[in-house]
């Protein structure tokens, strides 16, 4: 179908493509609307007023704090899940007991409990430690606990479809011990996963704002909660601005998310070549010889 | 040729049992000797215990307390895997996906940091060996089937294992490549002469490779022994049935002669000495479809009548029925053509006949 019909397409066809174009349009005008309403002179008078980059500098000069915030945050998350995540998954995937699912179960939650309620609890047990709470380390335990079964997930999906059970005893009979297996082994086959997972956790973590409301302080806002602020208390044009950077920056994520399931999955459907029925060669006919 | 110098490493199993988390018993303690250079297959059904028994040997399981594992007398139960130097073949192959094929091959020497030169140098000799030299660079997704057996076989040869273990190495293949790498195989392990343990479901597998086959039941050794011994004198019935084809007769004995519905049969040659046994008034005796001779009933003292006839080429396998309570399977040579319904007799060497306890 993809690959050009030669028959004529009937008028169902225009119909469905008009429908979508008609759903996509929707959806994308409201979000074009705004990037271009942060370059716009005056939101009010229209675009005759003229373009002008003014409020994305005004942006970068009142948020550039932000800004370097949640990128410090989403590295950081991402470091965190990395270091606890994919040794965390490779232990659920070799390890399977009832432990472990329920080990799995219980870092699911907070994916299925509402921000607000984990940002709650935290506050309510930790919120005491002045420190601690004033840190953006505070908005970093949140992060961590929102994203890591996500970066779980990716890479115990993986380890799961290539058998890493059998591969590390493959591993361990041609003498590697363990972690000469992990490195060698697990590790570098575990990597789309891995790969996917960070991607995944870095987007999640610029983009989280339920979670990061609750914990913020005015001095540890993230981009999301200075895009809440700048609606909130500034003209309509910087808010767009801000809409229009945050998009700059989480675009290239999500394409890099796509093109890397897409290459997965080209990958997986690499099928084995068919048997080589008559080609290859038997082993060295000297060898049969000397035994006969 | 360097892999003249194989080891040929004896093994022994001492009262080797294995009990599972669970309590499941799959394997009774069991004691085996393993000469240096035999390959030994394992045989038997699923859930015998003949992957435990291998996974023991291996380092892969440990055995119940009190089991011992040793290597050329040495104790190796306390070690794990990696230290028992052992090459092991999987059913899955268990290639890694991340390394190209001369990657893969050579990932038990750089293991033990062997250096480069020698590396890249036994890598090319092992890769030679097994006809397979000209794809080092690879990618396992690359391989057909055949070509990844190959180098699981390459990459376990490859660290000049004490042991050699194959684990189904031949399940995941089609008929046809398997019986061409059976031959291979077959031809390796003699060149080498390396101690190999073998496990398989495949009764022709374990003919044609083992020097003894185990044959296993339900965590039970069934019966060890050479594979003419195995086929020409099964221990049990269970042996007997699991291996090739058997054919029951039930009758009573009279006066050394088996009474059957179809006739009678003596059951011992003239001029042979037989067993003088008592009369029974039911008694079973086995024997294999090839030992009975197809002839024309008048000449025959047992006779039965053709229910169905299966042209193979080289000979023809009838069912006959009427001989016994079950139907007898025969096999005809010959271009002889039988139709269903056919009187045929059947004349039978009272040597190959097999009395066994059930």
């Amino acid at each position: 179908m993809l690959h050009g019909t030669t028959q004529k397409r009937g008028w169902g066809f225009w119909a469905q493509l008009a429908f979508t174009l008609l759903v996509c349009g929707f959806l994308i005008l409201p979000a074009l609307l705004s990037m271009l309403a942060g370059v716009t002179v005056n939101f009010f008078q229209g675009l005759s007023s003229g373009l002008t980059l003014k409020w994305v500098f005004q942006v970068f000069e009142l948020y550039s704090d932000t800004l370097l915030l949640t990128l410090g945050v989403a590295l950081g998350c991402l470091g965190v899940t990395l270091l606890i995540g994919v040794p965390a998954a490779y232990v659920l995937t070799v390890r399977q007991s009832w432990l472990t699912r329920l080990i799995e179960e219980v870092v699911t939650l907070p994916v299925a409990i509402p921000g607000l309620a984990i940002a709650l609890a935290l506050l309510l047990t930790y919120g005491g430690f002045g420190e601690f709470r004033r840190s953006w380390g505070f908005i970093l335990v949140g992060h961590v606990l929102y994203t890591l079964p996500f970066m779980l997930r990716a890479v115990m999906a993986v380890l799961a479809s290539i058998d890493i059970r059998t591969l590390e005893e493959g591993a361990a009979s041609l003498g590697a011990g363990f972690w000469t297996r992990f490195f060698t082994v697990v590790l570098p086959n575990a990597r789309s996963g891995i790969l996917a997972g960070s991607l995944m956790v870095v987007t999640l973590s610029i983009g989280e704002f339920n979670l990061t409301w609750m914990l913020h302080t005015p001095l540890t806002k993230t981009l999301p909660v200075g895009l809440a602020d700048s609606y909130a208390s500034m003209r309509l044009e910087v808010g767009s601005a801000f809409t229009l950077v945050f998009f700059v920056m989480i675009v290239p994520l999500l394409v890099a998310m796509q093109t890397l399931s897409r290459l997965e999955r080209r990958a997986r459907s690499a099928r084995p070549l068919a048997d080589d029925r008559a080609q290859a060669p038997a082993v060295k006919a000297t060898a049969v010889e000397t035994v006969r | 040729m360097t892999f003249a110098e194989t080891p040929r490493t004896p093994v022994q199993l001492r009262a080797c049992a294995k009990t599972f988390a669970d309590g499941t018993r799959a394997l009774e303690p069991l004691d085996l000797e393993i000469a240096g250079g035999e390959t030994l297959v394992f045989l038997g059904p699923s859930g015998c215990g003949k992957t435990t028994t291998l996974r023991l040997v291996a380092g892969l399981e440990a055995p119940d307390p009190g089991g011992r594992v040793l290597f050329d007398g040495q104790d190796v139960t306390p070690l794990p895997i990696e230290k028992r130097e052992v090459g092991m073949v999987f059913q899955s192959y268990a290639l890694f996906p991340n390394m190209d094929v001369a990657g893969n091959v050579g990932y038990g020497l750089r293991v033990r940091r062997v250096a480069e030169a020698e590396r890249a140098h036994r890598v090319a000799e092992v890769l030679e060996m097994m006809a397979i030299g000209d794809l080092a660079h690879r990618r396992v997704d690359q391989l057909s089937g055949g070509q990844r057996q190959r180098v699981a076989l390459a990459r376990a040869l490859a660290v000049r294992p004490r042991v050699l273990l194959l684990d189904e190495p031949l399940t995941a293949l089609d008929a046809a490549l398997r019986e061409r790498l059976r031959v291979e195989i077959d031809a390796l392990l003699r060149r080498l002469g390396i101690t190999a343990i073998y496990v398989t479901h495949d009764q022709s597998e374990a003919m044609a490779l083992g020097d003894r086959i185990v044959v296993m039941r339900q965590g039970q050794v069934a019966q060890v022994g050479p594979p003419r011994e195995i086929y020409f004198r099964p221990a049990n019935r269970f042996v007997a049935e699991f291996i090739g084809t058997m054919n029951l007769l039930r009758g009573s004995r009279r006066g050394g002669r088996l009474q059957l519905a179809g006739g009678e049969l003596a059951l011992t040659a003239p001029g042979a000495p037989g067993e003088d046994l008592p009369d029974a008034v039911e008694t079973e005796y086995l024997f294999r479809p090839e030992a009975v001779e197809v002839i024309s009933p008048e000449d025959a003292s047992l006779s039965g009548r053709v229910a169905s006839a299966l042209f193979l080429g080289d000979r023809t396998r009838l069912v006959i029925e009427g001989v016994t309570d079950r139907p007898v399977i025969a096999e005809a040579a010959g271009r002889r053509e039988f139709a269903d319904g056919d009187r045929v007799g059947l004349a039978l060497d009272p040597r190959d006949l097999l009395r066994l306890p059930g």
